[in-house]
């Protein structure tokens, strides 16, 4: 089914991505992560000696600190950083380093629809630039469902306020490894088919949420060597004192 | 207390109260190949719940209902304001969710817990995107006038499946929500009306009437660990499993909301199973 989106994409279509490590100085890691218009800074500290009160001390513990872009901090941004947190906890290895925390602060510089995804890439090439051990990478996607059906990736904040149904879906990075095929598998399926985190907002049918599901994870496979290209290119010609 | 065995496993020489506390994630585990939760529930199976409706008197709705232990009182008062330019037709809805510290160990006073913002958002996400309440009934005189609905929930009893019962209350609360009689008097403000026999102002709405509600949303939140999904879990079995899920469906099988905050690797059959 064609659709006409403002920007003239086709419905698979992401937005132009940008993404930039190492930009700020006294952090132990920085990234700036840009999907079209939206643009979300993230900067992680850590580890840090000691876990806060109700956390388990046999394990690394993560913080996350949101910072919207106008306004005091109230329950929405609570929310994101729950998410965040449940999901970084869920990609790191929380077990090298027991009893320390990790601190993540997300900055939206802007918001054009998308916002919690890029928020969580952004999050997780920080913590790549810091050098947290991972399991592996999150890659985040947001598709909508429209009042006709359609479902449409990446959207814009007019679109977004505009659909009848929007998920936010997370990802692990497909996985390029030396290992035998077998090794890899969750239940049978290959361990990139699982995802780490799924937010929903709207109504929509079951069968309407699979599809998603599905479009989100072809998606993530582009967004995938878009991250390792990046990783890569940035690992070759950046030289760091110290 | 013994010394381990030949598989270092002290389940045999422990009380099991002492197991429970001191290996949680082993005590469930030797349940879970039984396909039985401690507290001798089927895996798939959800608490006792029970609703009591119109617990708080001096609200014009109130529900309070219990899952297992878990215990919300939700109430419902409503206030007259005008509505914004944008939708002159439609009333509001503000909900509000609080834990105070009688729920758990866990909340002390001066300062809200971290739990409690993010369910409060959730449920208010999940009333108004469900449909269940047109907001266009809230009206009372266009441009002028319309209800404002105050729903608060407080948490009595903090014990695993916190947005299930929350959501429970609060559409048990909107179902024994009664809009009460309104007037116009002199000035042109909307009063009161208590008594019916008075004359000389018109009321507004005739009668005490209740809300419509369409399309319910019911919510289940589950516990995933390796390949057990076990349904509705307490506190307890909430915080040493690393995967939660919650799925709201509504009266007619759509999807409202499926929210899992990070945790392990879901794969799409398991997905299938919950839903």
């Amino acid at each position: 089914m064609e659709v006409d989106r403002e920007d003239g994409r086709s419905q698979n279509q992401l937005r132009p991505l940008a993404c930039s490590r190492n930009i700020l100085h006294r952090a132990h890691g920085s990234a700036s992560w840009s999907q079209g218009d939206t643009k979300v800074l993230a900067a992680v500290y850590g580890p840090k000696a000691g876990t806060k009160k109700n956390e388990n001390p046999e394990k690394a513990c993560i913080e996350v600190i949101w910072k919207p872009k106008t306004g005091q901090i109230g329950k929405p941004e609570k929310e994101y950083e729950m998410i965040l947190k449940r999901t970084l906890e869920s990609i790191c290895i929380l077990t090298v380093n027991p009893n320390t925390t990790t601190s993540i602060i997300v900055q939206v510089v802007n918001d054009d629809g998308a916002l919690l995804p890029s928020a969580i890439n952004a999050a997780c090439m920080a913590l790549v630039d810091a050098g947290i051990p991972m399991k592996h990478l999150a890659v985040a996607i947001c598709c909508c469902v429209a009042k006709s059906g359609y479902v449409i990736l990446d959207p814009t904040k007019l679109e977004e306020q505009k659909m009848k149904a929007f998920a936010y879906l997370v990802f692990p990075n497909s996985v390029r490894s030396v290992l035998p095929e077998g090794s890899l598998r969750v239940e049978g399926e290959p361990i990139e088919n699982g995802i780490i985190t799924s937010v929903t907002h709207g109504i929509m049918s079951v069968a309407d949420y699979f599809y998603c599901l599905e479009r989100g994870r072809a998606a993530s496979v582009k967004l995938s060597d878009f991250l390792r290209r990046n990783l890569q290119q940035q690992s070759t010609d950046s030289s760091r004192a110290g | 207390m013994g010394l381990p065995n030949a598989n270092g496993d002290l389940s045999t020489e422990v009380e099991v109260d002492a197991f429970r506390r001191l290996f949680p994630l082993h005590f469930y585990e030797k349940h879970l190949l039984e396909s039985i939760s401690p507290d001798a529930r089927p895996l798939g199976r959800a608490r006792e719940t029970t609703i009591a409706l119109g617990a708080v008197a001096s609200a014009n709705g109130s529900a309070l209902a219990k899952i297992g232990s878990t215990t919300m009182l939700a109430a419902i008062k409503m206030k007259v304001m005008t509505p914004s330019l944008e939708t002159p037709d439609e009333g509001c809805i503000v909900i509000d969710f609080h834990m105070p510290p009688i729920c758990s160990p866990i909340v002390r006073p001066g300062g809200p817990a971290e739990a409690a913002p993010v369910v409060a958002k959730q449920l208010s996400d999940t009333i108004l995107s469900s449909g269940m309440i047109n907001l266009k009934e809230l009206s009372l005189v266009s441009g002028k006038a319309a209800w404002m609905a105050y729903l608060d929930i407080y948490c009595l009893d903090a014990d695993g499946a916190l947005f299930d019962t929350a959501l429970l209350s609060a559409v048990a609360a909107f179902s024994h929500l009664e809009i009460p009689v309104v007037s116009l008097n002199d000035d042109g403000k909307i009063v009161l009306s208590e008594e019916q026999g008075l004359s000389d102002r018109e009321p507004v709405n005739k009668e005490k009437r209740k809300i419509n509600l369409s399309s319910v949303p019911f919510s289940l939140t589950c516990v995933l660990h390796k390949n057990y999904i076990l349904a509705d879990p307490t506190a307890e079995e909430e915080s040493i499993m690393d995967t939660i899920l919650t799925v709201v469906l509504d009266s007619s099988s759509q999807l409202v909301s499926l929210h899992k905050p990070g945790g392990t690797v879901l794969a799409y059959t398991s997905a299938i199973q919950v839903s």
